[in-house]
Formats: C-alpha cells, structure tokens, sequence
C-alpha cells in the first residue's frame, strides 16, 4: 500500500519533468508498460488477502489511470509548445505594404455625374444620350432660340458650318426625345457640352447633367420641390436654397437657383448652381407633345461646378490637365 | 446696365436700404451683378483753389503751391504737370484719410514743406485716370466738402438684364420696376417740348417701313460743341460707365441711359439732300466713326443721305457724317428699328454697341418723340441753339402691335399649384403696365404695353405673375407618379462596372479634351481627315478627336514630365470620324480606351520593378470583355499605323473589328518623347457591354483527367491555333486546355518554340478510364503533328 503511493508519486512528478514526447513515452513505458513499475503491482495482486484484493486492485487501476491522463495531457501541452515555437520562428514584418495592384480612381467629374444620375434615378428617371456635333435645329431652333436670338450670344458657340455645332447644352438630347416619346417623360441628359471660351472659370468643354420632367398637372411646385430635395441629398446638408427669376428661351418661366455658401470667414453668400423652369409651351410643340394636356420642367447643372463645391476644387482647369497628383486625391 | 443708386433713387425711392433694394431688384429678376461705391473712401478732402505756383527750388519736376481752401491759404509741393495757378482741384488737407492706411500728414519734400495732397481722379477712386491732378469747374465753391460737391456718397448697381427684359435698359425701366415691386409711385423726369424757333426741316425718307416704322428728325441750328457739359451729367454717365465726350454726344448717351432710347446726331452741313432710311446694296461701302471700312450686305438697313451711306441703322454712325469739333448745325435722330430687322446685324459686322444691344433686345415704340424732347431740352440749355420743328416718318401698318394675352385661372393654378386672389393678379398685371382689357373668375384678357416685348403668350403672363408675387413664396411639392419600373436587364454591363474594373487594375479615369491638334491627329491616323472646328479657341485644339488615345498619350506625357513613371489611364467618350456635311452618317461612337506604362506594380519591396508588357494589357482587355460573359473576343495581328506591328492586335467580337490594343509604335513614342514603352487599347464601348444570363450546368460527379503536353512547334504558329485544333479533336469529355509555359531559346531550334499544355478530361457520366483518354491525347498529338507541325518533346 505504502509502496503503491510512493509509486505514484513518482509517475507523477517523472511525467511533469518530461520536457519532450520520447521522455514521455520512457514514463509511460517505465510505470504502465508490460514490465511497468505499476502494472508489476497487479501481478503482485495474488500475494494481498482476498478481502483486501478488490481494493487494492481498484487503487492500483486508478492509480494508472491517473498517470495515463496526466501523460496524455503533458503530450498535448508539449505538442503546442512545439508548434508554438516552430510558428514563432516564422514570423513576419506585417507593416509591409500588401502584394499587388493599388487601385486606381474614378475622375472627379463622373464621381459627381453618377452621385446626381443616382438621385435622379432613384425618383424614375432614365438615362439618356446623343449626339455631341449637333444640328442647328437640335441645339437652338427646337428649343426657341431662332437664328439671330439675343440668346445666342449668351452662349459662345463652336461651328463646324453654319447649320452644324458642338453643342453648348445637352438640351438637344431632350428635343430627340420628346420627338421619340409621349409622355410621361423622366429623362436626365449628362454629358459633354462645348462652349468656345477659355479662360480662369471657363473651359472650351465642361460638362451637364440636364433633366425633363414631362407629364399631366406638372407645376412649379413640383420643380422647387425636386431641386431642393436633390440639392439637400447632393451636399448631404439641409441647404438654404433660392428661386430667383431669369430667362432661358425654352422656358417659361425661368428660374436660377442659388445655395447659401458660407466662407472660411463665416460671410454667407449666394451661389448659383443651377437654371430651370416650366418648359415653353413653344417647345412641346415644335417637338409634337399637346402644350394644352402636358406641363413640364427642365433644369440643368454644370458637373464641375458641383464637383468643386463638393471637394473644394478652386481651379476649374485642373479638371482636365489629368495630373495624377490631382485625379489620385479621388480614390 | 450700370445705374447710380442715387440717379435711381430721383425717380423712385422706396423707404428700403440698398441692401434690400439691390436683394429685391434681383430677387424680381434682374440679377444685380455687383454694387460697387462711386469712389473709394475716403475724406477731409475740400474743393481748393490753386492760388500760385512756383517752380520747386530743388527739384525740376515738382512744383510749390499756394492752395486756398476759402478761408486759408497752404503750401503745397506738387508734381503733377497740370498744376497751375486759377484751377479748382480736390485738396486732400492735412488729416484727411486716403483709403486705410493713407492719412494726410506734414511732409518735407527736398526741403519745402508742404501741407496738403493735390488729388488725381485715380486718386479717390473716381477712374483710371492719374495724368494729373483732377481738374473741376469754376463753379464748385472753394472749400465744399468734396464728397458732397460730387455726390459720391452713392454706389453704381451693375444690372445683368436677361435679354427678354430690354424695358429695363434704363433708369426709367429699372425705376418702373422697383415701383411696381414696392408698390410706389415713380416720378419721371418732366419732359416739356420745346417750341420751334426756326422754321427749318431736313427731309426724309424711310424706304424701309418694315424695319423702320418710326422716324423722327430735328434740325437744331447754332449749337456750341465746345460749350462744357455739366458735371452732374458727366458724373451719372460715369456713374453708367460712360466717358464724357462733348456735350452732343453726352445729351444723346444721356437721354439712352434715361430713357432707353438710343439717338444720334449728324452734322448738318455734311448731310445732302434729304435723310433716306432703307436696305443696303450689296458691297456697298462705309468708313465708322471707329475708322472701320465695311462692305455692307443687303440684309443691312442703313440711314444715308441722297449720295452715301451715313450710318449702320442703330449700331453705329459713319466716320463722315458725325458732329465734330466744328460743328456748328445739327439733325438730331430718335428712331424706332424693328428688333428683327436687326438682330445679329451688328454682330455680324463684329460690333456691338449700346445702341445695337438695346434695338436687338426692343425698343419702346412709343419712345421716340419724349426722347427727341428730352434731348432739344438739354441741348438748347448746355450748348445752345435753336431748334427747329420734330420732323415724323411713320409707317403706321409696320409699328409693333400691343399683343393681347389670356391668361387662364386654371391654367395659372395648373402651373403654380397654387390659386393667387384674383385682385393680386389684377393688381399686378395693372401695375406692371398691363392694360385689363377683361376680367372674369375664369379669365384675364391683358393687352401688353409698348416697352415689353417679352409677352406673347400665356406662359409669358404666369412669369409675371410668379416673379412679383415671389419665386419663393410659391409652394413646393414632390410630384407624384406612378411607379413604372423598366426590366432590370442583365443583357447589358453597367459602364460603372466596366470603369470600376479598370479602376481596380491600378487605372485612373481621364477626361481629355474632345478637340486636339491636328498634327497629333496627323501623327497617329495620317489617313484620316478628322473633323475641323470653323472657330477653335486654339489651333492646337482644332479638329475633333478620331480617336481617344491621343489625348490620352498626351496626358501620359503631361505626367511624365512630371516624375511620374508609372502610369494607367482610361477614358471613355466619344471620337469622331467622318464629315459634317453628312451629319447623320458622322461616326460619333463612345470608345473605351487606356494607357499603361511604366512598372507593373508599383515600386516596392517585393519586385524588381519589372515593366508591364503587352500581357499585362491583354489581361485588362480580357477583363472587360470577361464581364459578365459578354462574349469572347478573337485577337488578330494588327496593321495599325500607330502600333508596334509585331506586338499588336486588332479585337474582333463575333467576326466584327471592335477596337485594338498594343504597344505605342516606338518610332511614333520616340519623336513624342516618352521615355518608355506606351501600351495603349481602343475598344468600342458597345463592345463591352454586352452581358450573358448565366446559365446553369449540371456539374460533373465523377473525377477530373488531366495530361500535360510538351510541344516543339515552329514560333509563328500561334498558340491559340493549337488549343484550336485540340478542341476539335480531344473528344467529348474534353474539359479545355491552358498553356502553362512557353519557351524559346538556348536548347532548342532558333525557328522553334517549346508550348507545354495542360489537357483536362471529365465524363458527365462515369469515370473515364486509362484507355479513354489515352486515346484522346493520340488523336490530340497526330492532329497537332498534322495540321500544324508540332513534335512532342521527348
């Protein structure tokens, strides 16, 4: 009995001091093998008295089970310490830069053009194109700009001949549609526009995203309420906004919109960022819609100067000198 | 148009700031520009008298004044040249504040004191001119306080007038408008016709009633071109941005300014026969007052006389017939031209004058006579003289009729989902001049008065209405709409997909210009004319692009030179091919197209900075074809001009030539200046659009083959005709085939290259045996072996 606790004592304390799996296995072999200290014990079962026997044996089997669970245990603790040490010796310096491709970006004026065409088609407008050498009709006639309008001259226009033009506004993709459609109308027009000045805040190409809301009982209100609400989900900001009367020939009326801008100062100002209106009854009709049964309104945006109002661009030209140090700043 | 507030305030003067007033007259529509003072500020400065002056003891330039402010006398060193004794100047006197930081002190100079500053206009603010010490009439009072001897506590309001609101190109137009807004009565100038004093008349004659309906002359005899105009006159012309000039064409400009109506007046003597209003004949030639020669068209009215031509009819006067420093007689003109008649006239001559802005946009018809009035009335009391009786050409059938407008009350509602009391409508239209010819709950029927020629038609009289009553007192709303959905079509790419592909390739999107110079178009596509711009801003931006690529090489450059090696670029938008005179037919297509250059990665630790080649290109290219399965391209070499002929390839989809992709011809890169390879695409953006539904196959349960070949084949077989013949000939179970080396050089024939080909097999329905694809791959090399020549290496 004495000699079976002295046993297991020893197991005990040999496993803990095994520092690798072949010392552990030489325990193991040493205490619980075939010829093992413990398993000597059980063949000395026929030398204890029959009343003890049972006691003993069950002490002697515990006593191996317990060396058993404690090997097996030191086994997984020595196996981690192992990998852990293997690991240990692989470490990396993970404050390198990743392998592979940066990525690039998008240009800042599309950035725009896709943050106002989603709005836009948000509230069920689509998305059209055309041409951008445009005919005369297309580009003034059809939006009641007659040849030797006054109205001309607010636009520098580029010719090619005296009938054909780059377009200065992509209004002319609004008349080829409503001379393909009835409405209902839901149309934004984005798109390259061309007018020949160049100078600090302008450039021979820039470019629009206009719009067409036709159909029955459309109103004025309709127009402020859109354009507020687009100018609010533009900025992400609750804008001060105004309506002030002007003149487009192809509307009536006319409107230019003004945002409050306030400076570094803290100075407000008004700024405008874009022309609308009711569109001329002159206009459906020469683009065969019933001027009696439709109402509509259009309006129409410079991309770059929302594009510099959203990132704080203050050089217009930098926009097209495609200056990677420039377009990188819009990832 | 520029106004003085004060001028204006003469008129109307409503008991709001210049702050409100300039918010309100925008706010209705005409957008105030810029409010600008009449002077800068400043003061202590008097009306002073230069008493004497001695040239400076020590200095040839200046000279020494005894100045008189009316009650004393100062000395006062001064160097402007003009400075004599007996002129009256504005003297800034000791103390006085010259804008912020500029006070007036005692000074020195060489020696002389001096006590006191000499002022030129540019001085205060006044202009630009700094010849000299600003010089005023022998009636300003020595020692009036200066700001108030000009009036300069006033500021100029700069009005942008749209060009339908020609009524307001006046101060009788702004004044009528600001009364309409605040609902305040205007006080117009009091215009009393002068009697005749002498009997004489200069006939005329208007051939060209359509665009002259209304003529009116006046003889005026014995007037003094020398006489001074008065200085409050020269200063509310300033105030309009006008210089003075003498006081004819001063009273004419002023009388413009006033009351809208542009006037002229020729020297008598140098009239002959009669004044005849009609067209040009072609060619006909007139010298400007500017010293311009113009050979005039027939669509062009003039004013002549019996033997030429004297001026363009409301854009500018001739050299010949214009009054003169020795003008002694006058005939004065004050005309109605037809806005039609001259539109784009002047600016077909490359004029445009104050007249020709005013006649374009209209002119009040019923303006002519208050005008010539008006204009005797200030002549006979500044330059004298006697004037004779208004002679009137009129073609009554020509003058402009009032247009009369209903305007709908359901119609107005309609439009500004809004319904205005019925008196506020009335009363608006009234006071905008509108004359109600009928007004009932269903309707008004207004008849427009003579200075508007902006309304025609109902829409024209809801504007008015919305803009007094207020844009922004008007309701606001969401429209409502059916909710009508198109199909979400998975047939097409988004181009925000195509651009996000390349933009995760390391590209940035470029915007280039759409017109380049035509020997850059020249260089890249020499057979091909591209499209020319009549009026470039530039010659280097002369021809529309056919192509997007030499923007886009240019923009490489542009970063080149700027340090930047490493370079990925693309753009979509449109190029141009074809001719203007067959517009329809013009080639307008939207490309996609990019530019690579540079290392492959950028510079960091795990490379040698390798160069990107034409794989690299091909791997974008295959991307944006790859997109969602919208079909696969064939590569065919490419006789591209501007394409390195060895590692090009033209890109057909579906047989049909889509775009083309390779390295920058070296030579053409060389004379450009690019310090490395430039390897370019130009894909047809409807190329890349297309898109495959995906459709589900069953997916094989049994295991997958595969056996790689080694082939010798000669290098100009192309290793897509070997994956061809292998598709053809591996079998049913064939799965497909992938290069995994390629290799030319040491070890094997110079005219060889070694291909090693990966080849998989899997059967739908059992597991292929040994026997089965052994087969396979004997087909597979004796075809190859046959049709193209290839050996497989031992």
């Amino acid at each position: 009995m004495e000699n079976l606790k002295q046993i297991l004592a020893d197991a005990l304390s040999a496993v803990a001091a095994s520092e690798s799996e072949s010392a552990l296995d030489d325990v193991r072999v040493h205490y619980l093998g075939k010829k093992g200290a413990l398993t000597a014990l059980l063949k000395q079962l026929g030398n204890v008295s029959a009343e003890d026997r049972p006691k003993f044996g069950q002490m002697v089997n515990e006593a191996k089970d317990q060396v058993q669970e404690k090997i097996t245990e030191r086994k997984a603790m020595l196996t981690s310490a192992a990998l852990n040490a293997k690991l240990a010796t692989e470490t990396i310096d993970i404050s390198l830069s990743g392998k592979g491709q940066e990525v690039g970006g998008l240009h800042p004026v599309t950035r725009t053009m896709e943050r106002i065409e989603t709005f836009f088609r948000g509230i069920g407008f689509d998305v059209a194109a055309g041409p951008e050498i445009e005919d005369d009709y297309h580009n003034f006639e059809a939006l009641n700009i007659p040849a030797h309008h006054p109205a001309r001259a607010m636009q520098d226009t580029f010719y090619f001949n005296p009938t054909t033009v780059l377009r200065t506004h992509t209004s002319p993709v609004q008349v080829r549609t409503m001379e393909q459609t009835q409405p209902p109308i839901r149309i934004i027009c984005p798109g390259r526009v061309y007018r020949c000045d160049s100078d600090q805040t302008h450039t021979p190409m820039f470019h629009q995203v206009e719009g067409l809301l036709i159909d029955e009982n459309i109103s004025f209100a309709d127009l402020k309420g859109i354009l507020q609400q687009f100018l609010n989900v533009f900025f992400e900001d609750d804008l001060k906004v105004r309506f002030r009367p002007s003149y487009f020939p192809f509307t009536e009326p006319s409107i230019e919109v003004d945002i409050m801008r306030t400076n570094s100062k803290g100075e407000e100002s008004w700024l405008e960022v874009l022309g609308c209106g009711m569109v001329h009854p002159k206009v459906l009709e020469m683009s065969g819609i019933d001027s009696e049964k439709y109402t509509g309104f259009a309006f129409g945006m410079g991309v770059e100067r929302f594009a510099m109002l959203r990132y704080k661009v203050d050089d217009l030209r930098m926009f097209f000198e495609n200056d990677l140090r420039f377009l990188k700043q819009f990832k | 148009m520029k106004i003085s507030e004060n001028w204006l305030r003469e008129w109307v003067n409503p008991d709001i700031s210049s702050d409100d007033l300039v918010a309100q007259i925008t706010m209705a529509g005409l957008e105030v520009d810029e409010v600008l003072p009449v002077a800068s500020e400043f003061s202590g400065v008097v009306v002073g008298e230069i008493v004497s002056a001695e040239p400076h003891p020590n200095a040839d330039k200046l000279q020494v004044c005894q100045v008189s402010d009316g009650s004393d006398v100062f000395q006062v060193v001064c160097g402007a040249p003009n400075a004599r004794p007996g002129i009256k100047i504005p003297f800034a006197k000791i103390g006085a504040l010259l804008g912020a930081d500029f006070k007036i002190k005692k000074a020195k100079l060489r020696q002389v004191e001096s006590f006191g500053m000499l002022c030129s206009a540019s001085e205060l603010g006044l202009s630009d001119d700094h010849d000299g010490i600003m010089e005023l009439p022998s009636i300003a009072k020595v020692g009036e306080n200066f700001r108030a001897f000009l009036d300069l506590d006033d500021s100029i309001i700069d009005v942008d007038l749209t060009p339908n609101r020609s009524d307001c190109l006046s101060l009788a137009g702004l004044a009528r408008e600001v009364g309409v807004l605040n609902k305040t009565d205007v006080t117009p100038v009091d215009i009393v016709a002068s009697i005749a004093s002498i009997d004489d008349v200069f006939p005329v004659r208007v051939d060209a009633g359509e665009a002259c309906s209304r003529y009116l002359g006046r003889v005026i005899r014995g007037v003094n071109v020398k006489a001074q105009s008065p200085l409050w006159m020269v200063e509310k012309l300033r105030r309009s941005g006008i210089r003075s000039i003498d006081p004819i064409v001063d009273i004419t400009n002023y009388v413009m300014i006033e009351l809208g109506q542009p006037m002229h007046a020729f020297d008598l003597a140098n009239l002959s026969g009669s004044i005849v209003v009609r067209m040009a004949t072609e060619g006909e030639k007139i010298v400007l007052l500017d010293g311009q020669k113009i050979a005039l068209r027939e669509d062009t009215l003039l004013i002549a006389d019996d033997k030429a031509p004297l001026a363009i009819a409301g854009v500018m006067g001739g050299e010949g017939s214009g009054v003169n420093a020795e003008t002694q007689d006058i005939f004065l003109e004050s005309a109605f031209f037809a806005p039609l008649a001259l539109a784009g006239k002047a600016r077909s001559y490359g004029l445009h004058t104050d007249a020709s802005h005013r006649y374009e946009r209209g002119v009040d018809a019923t303006l002519q006579e208050k005008a010539i009035e008006r204009a005797t009335a200030l002549l006979l009391s500044i330059a004298g003289g006697q004037a004779g009786p208004v002679t009137h050409a009129v073609h009554d059938a020509f003058l402009p009729e009032a247009a009369v407008v209903t305007l709908r009350r359901k119609k107005l509602d309609q439009y500004l989902a809004l319904s205005i009391d019925k008196d506020l409508v009335t009363d608006i239209l009234t006071r905008l001049g509108l004359e109600m010819l009928d007004v009932t709950d269903e309707v008004w029927v207004a008849k427009s008065p003579s200075h508007r020629f902006d309304i025609a038609i109902e829409a024209d009289l809801i504007e008015e209405v919305a803009r007094i009553y207020g844009y922004d007192n008007l309701p606001s709303s969401m429209p409502q709409a059916a909710v009508n959905f198109t199909p979400l079509s998975e047939g097409k790419v988004a181009i925000q997909a195509l651009r996000s592909t390349l933009v995760s390739q390391g590209y940035q999107e470029a915007v280039t210009y759409s017109f380049i110079d035509p020997n850059l178009s020249k260089q890249f596509l020499p057979n091909i004319e591209p499209v020319p711009l009549a009026n470039p801003i530039s010659a280097d931006m002369g021809v529309m692009r056919p192509s997007l690529l030499p923007g886009l090489v240019k923009a490489y450059l542009y970063n080149q030179n700027r340090q930047q090696s490493r370079v990925r670029l693309f753009e979509t938008g449109r190029r141009f091919i074809g001719s203007v005179e067959a517009l329809a037919d013009l080639d307008q297509q939207e490309q996609i197209s990019g530019l690579i250059a540079g290392s492959r990665d950028s510079e960091a630790w795990y490379h040698n900075a390798e160069k990107v080649d034409f794989y690299d290109l091909k791997a974008h290219v295959e991307a944006l074809f790859a997109l969602n399965d919208g079909g696969q391209p064939t590569y065919e070499r490419s006789r591209c001009e501007f394409l390195h002929p060895g590692r090009s390839a033209d890109i057909y989809l579906d047989g049909v030539f889509v775009g083309l992709m390779g390295e920058l011809h070296p030579q053409l890169s060389k004379v450009l200046g690019a310090n490395q390879p430039i390897y370019v695409f130009d894909i047809a953006l409807n190329a890349v659009l297309n898109a495959t539904l995906p459709e589900y196959k069953a997916v094989s349960r049994f295991p997958e083959v595969r056996r790689d070949l080694a082939l010798l084949v000669d290098r100009s077989v192309p290793v897509s005709s070997l994956e061809k013949v292998i598709s053809e000939v591996a079998g049913d179970a064939f799965k497909g085939v992938l290069v995994f080396d390629v290799y030319q050089g040491q070890g094997i024939d110079d005219t060889k290259k070694s291909v090693a080909l990966g080849l998989t097999w899997q059967h739908p329905s059992h597991t292929l045996s040994d026997e089965e694809v052994n087969n396979s791959v004997e087909q597979t090399v004796t075809a190859l072996s046959e049709q193209l020549g290839a050996v497989v290496r031992g």
